[in-house]
């Protein structure tokens, strides 16, 4: 039984070994970029943009939308970010429509490398936004006494980002396997449609949390701020 | 029973019981929570992309409690590092 696609290995020379997750994390990266840039190679800017560009283009402007609903500021420096990473996760998800393609998220290695993102850019947008004294406050805000509180909350949401997109895609392909063996005839195919939902809705929940962790690190001290100066004068 | 009998049969019986200890409070709370979203909903309708936004991201939290044992309990029962010291012990 395996349990993540790591140790599948496709070719190895040497110390460099090219296991299932890196190659299909790459065709994943590959997909997207091409397509974009595809789709995106002719744009216009009249009326009647072609199919791809308007796919495209709603894509963007629904994640736009939903940054705007879960952080209350411009999604404008956000959305290179936290789109990317739902882009990247739901694709890699929902390709599992492929014979023979392993999800690179059912990968531990994969899952932490995209929670550490996380990790670190929390931190970089508070500082981006506050200012480092004003980010460095915020984890001895009450008093002095929750400074280790805050830092262990750092890693452990960390960690369950990582262990949660980790578990749920790695138990979809566990299930069908053991179903395989089972019941191979139809039961697979309804799990299988059962992973696609899951996908992409844990795809949309990192993405979530990604940003609600971003935004609770980069408006605690604005909203302050706003509070003490005259009431109207709202911040773009 | 030697050695390798009680490893695979605490690792089983553990394994069960992670899974099945671990399902019962998530499931519990996730009906709290459709129940309490879906009387939300059934109050102020207009709300019910909020609400329901909202609870996905509270059901994935919630669920992820039992995500957690379900991967302790299948790293016990596929990965258990105690039976590779000892098969490794035994044969070498």
């Amino acid at each position: 039984m395996r349990l993540s696609p790591d140790e599948i290995i496709f070719w190895h020379w040497g110390p460099v070994t090219l296991n299932a997750t890196i190659f299909f994390t790459w065709l994943v990266m590959g997909v997207l970029v091409l397509g974009s840039w595809l789709a995106t190679r002719r744009m216009t800017g009249d009326f009647h943009p072609t199919r791809w560009q308007n796919l495209l283009e709603a894509l963007v402007t629904l994640m736009r939308d939903q940054i705007r609903d879960i952080s209350r500021q411009e999604p404008g420096r956000y959305l290179p970010f936290v789109g990317s990473l739902f882009l990247f996760i739901a694709a890699s998800n929902l390709l599992i429509i492929i014979p023979g393609y392993e999800p690179p998220t059912g990968s531990l290695s994969t899952t932490v490398a995209l929670a550490a993102c996380v990790l670190l850019s929390v931190p970089f947008y508070g500082v981006a936004r506050n200012g480092l004294r004003g980010y460095v406050k915020h984890y001895i805000e009450p008093s002095f006494i929750m400074l280790p509180f805050h830092i262990i909350g750092e890693f452990t949401r960390t960690v369950s980002l990582a262990v949660r997109l980790y578990g749920n895609i790695m138990s979809g392909s566990v299930i069908i396997a053991i179903l395989l063996s089972i019941a191979p005839l139809f039961f697979p195919i309804i799990m299988q449609v059962l992973g696609l939902l899951v996908g992409l809705i844990q795809a949309y929940i990192f993405a979530v949390l990604a940003m609600v962790y971003i935004a609770s690190a980069a408006t605690a001290h604005a909203e302050k701020e706003q509070a003490g100066q005259q009431p109207g004068k709202g911040e773009s | 029973m030697d050695t390798l009998g009680i490893i695979g049969a605490v690792a089983m019986i553990m394994s069960g019981l992670t899974i099945s200890i671990g399902s019962i409070a998530p499931a519990l709370a996730e009906g709290r929570a459709v129940a309490q979203a879906l009387s939300a909903i059934a109050q102020q309708p207009d709300e019910a992309n909020t609400i329901s936004r909202t609870l996905f991201v509270g059901l994935a939290m919630i669920e992820s409690v039992a995500i957690y044992c379900f991967v302790v309990s299948l790293i016990l029962i596929f990965a258990n590092p105690f039976w590779n010291i000892a098969v490794s012990k035994m044969g070498g």
